[in-house]
């Protein structure tokens, strides 16, 4: 036995050049979003805030095991702002040594998708895309914005689509996972149709706060538990889109899966198909079996990579999603980060491999050039 | 052959307190524990993160669902990055002893007299011969 | 049935099996009332509840029946005789186990519920039990309130054709909860494995997003409810307080399982210390305590998959055959996937049950003696 596991720490060579498809952003305070809101809804912010269907006004309900809600413990800024809030600090620790051609930025907090006064969460959603363009593509053209859309207002999404949806510099809309129903009910369809309309991908990261439990047998008690339900969450989130025939109604929409894993893909797909053929009757409008509009629609971010003691294993599962179906991400600064150099390197993947996953899969969805 | 570096004066790492040293291209962390030192290459096993940034703990450990034991304060390491813990005496992971380690150097404090006589390599030092001397061999 | 020109090849190959899973069906409420007590047969008269069939399994859906197996009148499963011609007979088993799925013991009244679960009980052992010596079953419980249902398991369990104790994959909390381990602490007393069954009592919606449109769904959603199941019951430390305590997956699917744990080991090597007790890799804890039974097998259509899969599985001790007879998952008598060895085939079948349930083996030895 050697001293270390070299075969596990010793770093590939990325591909000059990786599209990172989860970058998080945050602020540095609150008063970063000033520019771009009224005074009512500053005012809101401050007295009452998104107001969530959860217990705590100003944290988690599963306490990460880091600061900032759950960072890297080195990605602090020196000023001490929180983790992803200082462009020139996320430049120097990750665009330029991690050779980023492009990051897709996914603005999780603040955010007010979740919020339950839906005109201020219209609002806050809409001064969170504003600042996206303000403060971090703007100035930096390595980065891409995802427009956020609050889903249980199709109307005020539609409008915020008319607002931004031809900013070339927002490469796709987006979502997140909980709600107040799955996301496949018809309810949602308005913004399935603008997205396949405008020719953007729907990204669709973990998260979202509901009111509901995190298992559909309540609520459990660790955060191990609950980092892993949005793996299963997003398994619900794939059978409700395919089921309900949202794939029939728009041939054009394209998914991203952001940070919900892809590994369970096959096995999902071959529960489905099974259990379809005997229950088929209940679902005439799909006109396919379940797991071919999975093939043709879905795709998924890389991170946080699964690390089976075997790595055939793992290459097994990339084979079977495909290797056209995987991009690439980092989820800096979060702490589940993966590094592009040693995320993948036990897997020995090929040159064409290594393209597709590290580069080209994400340029053709997004059309990066 | 390993080559002998001297990193640090005895006095300069407090019980407890810990410093960062490049040598031969390496960046390594020196830790005192009790008056007793350690080495550990400052690249985590996992994916490389900055392992001797991490936050240092004790060993927490359970017999039973609901009890919590805390032992060895401060030996334990937390990889900044994803968190996997690593024992500062000899590198193995909590996880995956036997697979997962990090490298560890073997550190000696010798009094400076010795080392004037050599072979050692001093990048930022110049060795006096009344002091003693933290030594790492890489 | 099976056509009598196939069922040479049937016997030969599952001959001696123990079925892990068949489902005698209660045709009402009423088939109760001679097991009940004064108060809870009046109660049963007087109130609405002659038809508590379970929302996961409504008796017309077709899953809940195989075409060829369900009887002219009735529900699927409510007659024995079919029962030993179909799925005994015709698959050659040297045992089966009854696992009764009804709605009684899952009513909100904690009282109701556990009289009700008795009076199953004692139904399967006088109507079923007593009237084919291959039959065994598990023994129903009202969960939700555990001190009843350590009452019931005591009270059952002197007779030793009951094997496990059964409860549904989403009830009120997650399984690991402390509230429910005088259930556990019961049946490790008595040597009983813990059968998790598919099926919900809805006291949450059936996925983390909500209520979703079909009962496809819901049925899909099934394996999501079993990952969050192991998750609760590893990261509370079931497995360290009950060591010898063994977990069945019952109609769970199997083929979501090694990528579930891939994950699960991942994130558990960051964050151990909110679960201090387990103090080695989830998969190992699972591979030690849990089994899964065979039907439905969710297999890929490619056969080479499977043994692939089987490899990422990591052992041969795991699964446990199973029609789920009177459901419909498979055709004829294709209860094996392709892709398995002969000797793991014989593992599945006789040495892997007999190893899980220790009473089993208690029955040989007497036959043997
Ligand atoms: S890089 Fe240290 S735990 Fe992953």
């Amino acid at each position: 036995m050697s001293d270390t596991n070299l075969t596990d720490s010793a770093p590939v060579q990325a591909p000059p050049g990786v599209v990172d498809c989860d970058i998080h952003p945050t602020v540095s305070a609150m008063s970063d979003l000033s520019p771009y809101l009224t005074d009512r809804w500053k005012g809101y912010m401050r007295e009452y805030g998104a107001n969530f269907r959860a217990a705590f006004a100003n944290a988690m309900v599963y306490p990460r095991y880091n600061r900032d809600g759950g960072s890297r413990m080195d990605a602090r800024p020196p000023s001490g702002a929180p983790a992803g809030s200082d462009l020139p600090f996320m430049r120097q620790q990750h665009l330029d040594p991690n050779r980023v051609d492009y990051g897709v930025l996914q603005p999780l907090r603040p955010n007010g998708i979740g919020a339950r006064n839906q005109a201020f969460g219209e609002s806050l959603t809409a001064a969170v895309n504003e600042w996206q363009i303000g403060s971090w593509f703007g100035p930096e053209r390595r980065l891409k914005g995802s427009l956020m859309l609050t889903r249980e207002d199709p109307a005020a999404a539609l409008r915020e689509i008319e607002r931004h949806g031809a900013n070339e510099n927002f490469v796709q809309v987006s979502v997140l996972p909980h709600g107040l129903e799955p996301l496949g009910r018809q309810r949602y369809w308005p913004i399935f149709e603008a997205a396949a309309a405008l020719g953007k991908p729907l990204g669709i990261h973990v998260g979202g706060v509901s009111g509901m439990a995190p298992t559909s047998a309540g609520w459990c008690s660790y955060y191990v538990e609950e980092h892993h339900s949005k793996c299963e969450a997003m398994q619900s989130l794939v059978t409700s889109m395919v089921i309900e025939g949202v794939f029939e109604r728009f041939p054009k929409l394209r998914v991203v899966l952001v940070e919900g894993g892809f590994v369970w893909v096959p096995s999902l797909c071959w529960r489905l198909d099974k259990h379809w053929k005997t229950l088929r009757s209940e679902v005439p409008h799909l006109k396919r079996a379940p797991s071919e509009y999975v093939r043709e629609h879905f795709w998924y971010t890389s991170q946080p990579i699964e690390e089976p003691e075997d790595p055939r294993h793992m290459l097994d599962a990339m084979d079977w999603v495909g290797w056209d179906k995987i991009l690439f991400s980092t989820d800096y600064p979060h702490w589940d980060f993966d590094d592009p150099k040693f995320a993948f390197a036990r897997l020995r993947l090929t040159p064409e491999q290594h393209r597709l996953l590290f580069r080209d899969n994400a340029k053709n969805l997004y059309g990066l050039r | 052959m390993p080559q002998r570096y001297v990193v640090a004066t005895a006095g300069e790492i407090p019980v407890g307190g810990s410093k960062a040293a490049t040598v031969a291209g390496r960046e390594i962390g020196i830790f005192n524990l009790g008056g007793e030192y350690f080495a550990l290459l400052n690249r985590c096993p996992h994916e490389g993160g900055p392992l001797c940034k991490g936050r240092r703990t004790a060993l927490f450990e359970s017999k039973r669902p609901g009890t919590f034991t805390s032992s060895r304060p401060g030996e334990i390491l937390r990889c900044p990055w994803h968190g996997w813990e690593f024992d500062i005496r000899t590198g193995r992971s909590y996880c995956d002893p036997d697979k997962v380690r990090t490298r560890a150097y073997a550190v000696t404090v010798e009094p400076g007299r010795h080392l004037v006589e050599g072979p050692y390599t001093a990048e930022t030092y110049s060795v006096s011969v009344d002091e003693n001397y933290i030594v790492v061999e890489v | 049935m099976i056509a009598p020109e196939k069922m040479e090849t049937v016997l030969s190959l599952s001959h001696g099996a123990i079925d892990c899973d068949v489902h005698p069906a209660l045709a009402n409420t009423d088939v109760l009332l001679p097991y009940l007590d004064d108060y809870w047969r009046e109660m049963v008269q007087i109130r609405t509840v002659e038809n508590l069939d379970l929302n996961s399994y409504p008796p017309a859906v077709p899953l809940s029946g195989r075409p060829d197996w369900r009887p002219p009148r009735g529900k699927p499963g409510s007659d024995l005789g079919l029962l030993q011609r179909d799925a005994l007979d015709a698959f050659d088993v040297r045992c089966a186990i009854c696992n009764t799925l009804y709605g009684g013991p899952y009513l909100p009244n904690d009282d109701f519920a556990a009289a009700l679960a008795r009076g199953i009980n004692d139904w399967i052992a006088k109507e079923w039990l007593d009237r084919d010596r291959r039959l065994r079953a598990s023994i129903v419980i009202a969960p939700e309130n555990p001190e009843l249902a350590a009452d019931e398991i005591n009270r059952v369990a002197p007779d030793r054709r009951f094997v496990q104790v059964m409860v549904l994959a989403a009830g009120e909390r997650p399984l690991g909860k402390r509230t429910y381990w005088p259930i556990y602490r019961a049946a490790e007393r008595h040597g009983l494995p813990i059968g998790i069954h598919a099926g919900s009592s809805f006291r949450h919606p059936p996925t983390s997003l909500g209520w979703g449109s079909y009962y496809l769904e819901d049925y899909v959603a099934h394996a999501q409810a079993f990952q969050h199941q192991l998750l609760s019951l590893v990261a509370e430390g079931v497995f360290v307080e009950f060591p010898t305590l063994k977990v069945v997956l019952i109609e769970s699917g199997i083929t979501w399982l090694p990528a579930f744990l891939w994950r699960f080991d991942k994130t558990w090597r960051g964050i151990r210390t909110e679960t201090p007790w387990v103090d080695r890799p989830p998969t190992q804890i699972v591979r030690d305590h849990v089994r899964l039974t065979l039907q439905p097998v969710d297999e890929p259509p490619e056969p080479a998959r499977f043994e692939r899969l089987i490899d990422h599985i990591g052992s041969e001790e795991m699964l446990l055959f199973s029609t789920d007879y009177p459901h419909w998952q498979f055709e004829g008598s294709d209860v094996f996937p392709a892709g398995l060895s002969d000797q793991h085939r014989r593992k599945i079948m006789i040495d892997n049950p007999l190893q899980t349930y220790p009473r089993l083996l208690e029955a040989r030895q007497e036959a043997v003696g």
